[in-house]
């Protein structure tokens, strides 16, 4: 008995389609402009906040603070205070559901559209991103791009099993298009911007 | 058994006679149609990504043999089960065995206009699986038991009242209380519990990518990744149109992507799936079910390039002011209108005169279909196999036969116009179709035509 496979694959074939050409891709001049306002100002239209900030101590602090209003935090940026990911590596998603905030690593900070690259290599745990009630993203100056081909053409897909790119917090319209941040999501994003001439993470 | 076929304007009739309703729908759907055209404005290279994105998946199209074995070979290769079913059936079948074997009770979903085309929900349901769909607004449709109205905004036909009442029925949430915010967050509260104690995930997918074997699966709410990654097992079910060649081409569709549906820049989440996870098992169903036969239908291939953003039905006049509802179609509004009659050109002939032909939804597609060309000659077909209603069919040929005679054209406008400053009335008349709750619009008193001869130099 022929497949599906095959009788998909054979369908396919019996169409005789005239064959197109794969366009060349064309994005014109890249624009130079100010990448870190115009981050924040897209990120903050999109629901986040984005801090610039000088070092990494800067955002210890920020984190410190933090900590004694959220018991919860579980931090996969090896450069800050507090980094204890390794223990959660493994952990099952119920008991990562009460984490009051995540704070992690990402790789390239996308200016025209506020999304930020954030890689498996750099989560720990693919669960982390999305359970936690409050994300913070730590990025440096250098990451930043202008828009969604310079981030393709700087990093490349194919190495790790996952990746995304966080633009916000979880969000939702489906009740009467009114906007609510915070859906099944994480209810806040903080995106942490280490201008460079700085100490990198 | 000619009553039994539902007909779109009967339907439209039905959602027309709550007449604030069919107003605040039309200008909510209006409102996002605004969105979309101030994210395009803001892009000045958008033409030219549409005519990139239209390229790419016109070659991709034209190669989708190759690019099916070569995303095959990479997924197998990173460790994810690849499955082809031809029709809805098998993909249900497919689906099926897999939860079985692992003796799946629970499962998440998260939006997939592909598992609503085949009637996944029942069939698992049937078989005693409890499959709870996870995007706020499909989760709102299934409580309700119906149907999604618009495939990126499901419950777009509901008010928060609608909403506020299932929720308070179902979800024991306050009375009357209406507050989207207060709403959303008690689905929150009840779907992360869902997520918790899900058995599988199952999905849909926005983008297969042929170079590395990935999927791309974009959402605002994170339920696909929240789903996905609780989960021991992830299924991702996906028609075969759904290839691009290189990841790099993710660029330029992810750009037009949320911009077309809600204005957005990007959507919250934009999650590339390419192994699973450790311990987890991962599998990718690739489906036909009449996409293949779209595909060998010159006139109509280009459909296949869709992305479903949903642009076209929000800017279609009679989407609008007829509802998802009215198209009795997974996919509703101009492209549904094109993609069902090629599954059943019976029960869906009336779909392709659900148009005004005006053109809005061609010039907002952002791959570049001609979708009132499509639904023009999908009107050809349907006549000619003589499927359409009397009325409908005498006021289409004589359309046809006016429209395929310029000079005949030109003076049949030129009479409409004199008609209907004349006589109003006998345009705005129960035998025009389009007349239903609608005002004609004011002749004007010159034509284009007319001015042009005029004031040419
Ligand atoms: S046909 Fe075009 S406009 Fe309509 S949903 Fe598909 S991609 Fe969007």
């Amino acid at each position: 008995m022929i497949s599906s496979r095959e009788k998909i694959l054979k369908a396919i074939r019996g169409c005789e389609l005239e064959n197109k050409h794969l366009p060349s891709l064309n994005f014109g001049e890249c624009k130079q402009e100010d990448l870190l306002a115009k981050f924040s100002q897209t990120l903050a239209a999109i629901g986040g906040r984005c801090r610039k900030v000088g070092g990494v101590e800067q955002i210890d602090a920020y984190i410190q603070e933090a900590g004694s209003k959220y018991p919860c935090i579980i931090n996969a940026v090896s450069e800050l205070r507090g980094f204890n990911i390794i223990d959660f590596v493994n952990a099952d998603a119920r008991t990562l559901a009460s984490t009051a905030i995540f704070i992690v690593r990402g790789s390239v900070a996308i200016a025209e559209n506020g999304a930020i690259w954030v890689t498996e290599k750099n989560i720990g745990n693919r669960s982390l991103p999305f359970l936690c009630q409050h994300l913070i993203i730590v990025v440096t100056e250098e990451d930043l791009v202008v828009d969604m081909h310079d981030a393709y053409e700087k990093n490349a897909i194919d190495i790790d099993g996952y990746g995304v790119f966080i633009a916000g917090p979880s969000k939702t319209a489906d009740i009467e298009q009114s906007l609510v941040i915070g859906a099944h999501g994480p209810l806040s994003l903080e995106v942490f911007i280490i201008e460079s001439s700085s100490n990198k993470p | 058994m000619e009553h039994k076929i539902k007909d779109h304007s009967n339907a439209a009739a039905r959602f027309l006679k709550d007449e604030e309703r069919a107003t605040w729908h039309d200008e909510t759907l209006w409102f996002v149609r605004s969105k979309r055209d101030k994210a395009a404005q803001q892009l000045p290279e958008w033409e030219s990504l549409r005519e990139m994105a239209s390229g790419i998946k016109a070659h991709t199209l034209s190669h989708l043999d190759k690019y099916l074995l070569a995303f095959e070979a990479k997924a197998k290769a990173n460790g994810v089960h690849v499955h082809w079913a031809t029709d809805a059936e098998e993909h249900n079948r497919i689906v099926y065995s897999i939860l079985a074997k692992h003796k799946a009770k629970n499962v998440v979903k998260s939006k997939s206009m592909l598992t609503e085309e085949c009637g996944l929900n029942h069939h698992l349901e049937s078989q005693g699986i409890s499959v709870v769909d996870t995007d706020l607004g499909e989760y709102i449709v299934q409580l309700r038991k119906e149907q999604p109205s618009h495939i990126v905004l499901p419950a777009i036909h509901l008010k928060k009242e609608d909403v506020s009442n299932t929720f308070h029925e179902c979800l024991q949430t306050e009375k009357n209380n209406f507050d989207p915010a207060y709403l959303t967050n008690s689905a929150r509260i009840v779907l992360r519990e869902k997520f918790l104690e899900a058995d599988a995930a199952i999905t849909g997918v926005n983008f297969a990518v042929a170079e590395t074997g990935s999927i791309v699966i974009c959402t605002n709410e994170g339920n696909a990744d929240l789903g996905v990654h609780s989960a021991p097992l992830h299924i991702a079910c996906m028609g075969i149109e759904k290839l691009i060649p290189k990841a790099k081409h993710l660029g330029i569709f992810l750009r037009l992507l949320a911009r077309s549906a809600t204005g957005q820049p990007i959507t919250s989440y934009s999650s590339h799936f390419r192994r699973p996870r450790k311990g987890q098992e991962m599998h990718i169903v690739l489906v036909d079910n009449g996409r293949t036969q779209q595909l060998g239908r010159k006139d109509f291939k280009d459909s296949l390039k869709c992305i479903r953003c949903g642009a076209c039905l929000n800017t279609c006049p009679v989407y609008r002011r007829s509802g998802g509802h009215s198209y009795h179609n997974s996919v509703a509004g101009p492209i549904g209108a094109i993609l069902a009659p090629n599954l059943d050109m019976r029960k869906n002939a009336d779909l392709p005169f659900a148009s005004t032909l005006c053109g809005s939804c061609t010039n907002v597609c952002p791959v570049k279909i001609n979708i009132h060309e499509q639904l023009w000659s999908w009107r050809q077909i349907l006549m000619k196999e003589w499927y359409g209603s009397p009325a409908k069919k005498a006021s289409m040929k004589a359309m046809a036969f006016v429209l395929s005679r310029p000079r005949m054209y030109k003076l049949s406008g030129k009479i409409g116009r004199k008609i209907m400053q004349w006589l109003p009335g006998l345009v705005n008349n129960r035998l025009n179709p389009w007349h239903k709750n609608r005002e004609m619009p004011q002749a004007p008193r010159q034509s284009f035509n007319e001015w042009y001869e005029k004031n040419k130099r």
